[in-house]
């Protein structure tokens, strides 16, 4: 019911600034949203930013904790529990818990951003590298390949499947959290969402910006995917 | 290009196997030397040691007690890639690389020991070469796009590449199936014929290791040595029980495939032409093993057995009792000649050389009496049988 009490104040805020008929209906509004582009493109890059670094820093954590467990083998329990214990802390939480010790802003964005990443990544290179089959290992090691040899050339290359699914998990899910970094003062998408909430068009522009976003990333990782294994496209042609 | 490093002896001198927990050993103190340029095949039922022995001399597995060595030197005293840089391997599940191409598949090794560029693209192209495998076709695919005989092909390909004088192989050809692998088995004696490395063959099938081997390890469950001889050794004297009882029921029969027509003492025969006297026939027809004469052509040729009839003018006249059916060439192996004779329904056949003249009789009772009598420190082995193939026609069978 407050919602809906709320809902006229809004639409009166609204209609002054745009004088719109739409504007006041709360309807889809093609001429606001021409008008009013330039303002989600801040948010939009914010988002860009907030995404590609704490991917980025994710996968460089995460890649470092699989190659560990894998040399290591005692250290997988250990690691995966800790990355699965941060996945399930709830993410608007982990936004409010983690500023009084990283202040508001994007630091604090990113480290719970990271946060959310790993337990992804870490999951899938580690079972990348699982599932190498053992006779190539085999061959690998009975033609002299050292242990750094193997992994490099043969392990890894072996697992890229399984990281690249990975690794696109974790950036669709990550600009989806990302929508709610605004609460850690992090900005993005979700601030402007937030700026007018009830109001259709904006909220219809912030949320399309970012399914886009995370469609165009999916796409373009598929694209690197697809370029680094040309075995796999050999495969799938045959 | 080619044979950088002649082939090397190898020798397992008192080596245990034994794994922690276990009570029995893997490999109970085998000692055994393979001679240079010879194949050695490991061969026993499953758990008797056969692949771990084998993975001892690159040191995929390190020996509880005991030492492996290579010309003398033991292997435990160079680092393992190092070693194992120098000795081919090549196993049954191939283990080819998914994610490179044949060629660079095969350059594996040469790689590592940083060979040039050029000198790799040729050993891979001469490789594929050796191994019928038409470079131009296959060396920019990928493994899944080889079918299992072509895999295998590389696979050896790759165990050969930087012309290593020891080649491990592990049951090489067996998940082939029986026309391929027996193709295989061919094509890699072939090969062995003219690369003469030194090779530890490990297989679970007796047959595979009497046609494949120059000398046989037997090995039983514990990794005891049971008898270490050549094929027709091991199939004439079975040191024990089990080593009979592992060659088979059948193993008289085996050793007639490790012999050819022309290794055995044939029956003379009466060899008449039409129009010869009656007399000069029946003085030869006493001479001959067979008391039937055997009518030839001008050249030699095998016609048919001539009847009583045919002789009881004062000339040799043609008429004949039966046809010469089957017949039988020199070259081939004992145990098809005793197939063709045994399909044919009869005692005996006529033996032709390579012009097609006659030179003898093969009888079942010429092959008993070889069977019973034979030496078999003389009988030839697998490699033999396809190296004189190869000397006598050097274009067969691509």
């Amino acid at each position: 019911m407050s919602a809906l009490l709320g809902l006229p104040i809004a639409q009166v805020q609204i209609q002054e600034r745009a004088g719109d008929s739409c504007i006041a209906t709360n309807g889809f509004c093609p001429d606001w949203i021409a008008d009013n582009f330039d303002r989600y493109v801040d948010p939009f890059f914010e988002h860009v930013f907030l995404t590609v670094v704490s991917v980025g820093i994710g996968f460089a954590i995460a890649f470092s904790l699989a190659l560990l467990a894998h040399r290591l083998r005692w250290t997988f329990g250990p690691i995966s529990a800790v990355t699965q214990v941060l996945y399930t802390v709830p993410s608007l939480a982990a936004f409010f818990l983690l500023q009084p010790i990283t202040g508001r802003g994007n630091l604090t964005a990113i480290v719970a951003l990271v946060a959310y990443t790993l337990f992804i990544l870490f999951a899938n290179i580690t079972t990348g590298l699982q599932n190498v089959s053992d006779d190539v290992k085999d061959s690998a090691r009975g033609m002299g390949l050292t242990d750094r040899q193997l992994l490099w050339r043969v392990e890894l290359p072996l697992a890229l499947p399984e990281i690249f699914a990975g690794l696109r998990i974790a950036t669709t899910t990550t600009i989806g959290l990302a929508t709610l970094a605004f609460f850690a003062g992090g900005g993005g998408l979700g601030a402007v969402i937030e700026q007018q909430l009830f109001f259709k068009s904006n909220v219809v522009v912030a949320g399309g910006l970012a399914v886009a976003l995370a469609a165009v990333f999916d796409l373009l990782i598929l694209g690197i995917q697809r370029l680094s294994m040309p075995w796999r496209r050999v495969q799938l042609a045959t | 290009m080619g044979q950088a490093e002649t082939a090397v002896d190898l020798e397992f001198r008192n080596v245990t196997k034994r794994y922690p927990g276990q009570q029995e050993a893997a490999i109970d103190d085998l000692s055994l030397k393979v001679e240079a340029g010879e194949i050695c095949v490991l061969v026993g039922p499953s758990g008797c040691g056969k692949t771990t022995a084998m993975r001892l001399v690159n040191r995929m597995i390190e020996p509880t007690d005991g030492e492996i060595l290579i010309d003398g030197a033991s292997v435990g005293e160079r680092s393992r890639s190092d070693l194992r840089r120098h000795i081919g391997y090549a196993i049954q599940q191939v283990g080819l690389f998914p994610h490179i191409t044949v060629a660079e598949n095969i350059a594996t090794v040469p790689r590592l020991l940083g060979w040039e560029r050029e000198r790799i693209e040729d050993r891979v192209e001469e490789l594929l070469e050796l191994v019928s495998l038409d470079p131009k076709d296959t060396r920019d695919r990928y493994p899944s796009q080889l079918s299992g005989g072509q895999r295998q092909r590389v696979g050896v390909a790759r165990a050969l590449a930087a012309d290593p004088p020891l080649l491990l192989m592990d049951e090489p050809f067996g998940a082939i199936d029986p026309i391929n692998r027996e193709r295989l088995q061919n094509e890699f004696l072939r090969l062995q014929q003219q690369l003469k490395k030194t090779i530890v063959f490990v297989t679970h099938d007796i047959d595979e290791a009497i046609k494949i081997g120059d000398r046989i390890a037997v090995l039983k469950k514990g990794g005891e040595l049971a008898q270490y001889a050549s094929p027709a050794e091991l199939l004439t004297y079975p040191a024990d029980k089990f080593v009979e009882d592992f060659v088979g029921a059948d193993r008289a029969l085996k050793r007639l495939s490790l012999q050819r027509v022309r290794d055995i003492d044939l029956w003379k025969t009466a060899q008449v032409r039409v129009g010869e006297s009656t007399a000069e026939a029946r003085k030869k027809l006493d001479d001959a093993d067979l008391p039937l004469p055997m009518l030839v052509d001008e050249r030699g040729r095998p016609l048919g057995w001539l009847s009583e009839r045919s002789l009881s003018g004062e000339r040799v006249e043609s008429d004949l009792r039966s046809p010469a059916e089957p017949v039988v060439e020199l070259d081939d192996i004992l145990r098809d000649a005793l197939s063709d004779l045994l399909s044919h329904a009869t005692q005996y056949a006529p033996v032709v050389d390579q012009a097609g003249a006659v030179a003898g009789v093969l009888s079942l009772e010429v092959i008993g009496r070889f069977l019973t009598t034979a030496d078999p420190e003389n009988s030839p082995t697998g490699v033999d049988l396809v190296a004189d193939e190869l000397d006598r026609e050097p274009d067969a069978e691509r």
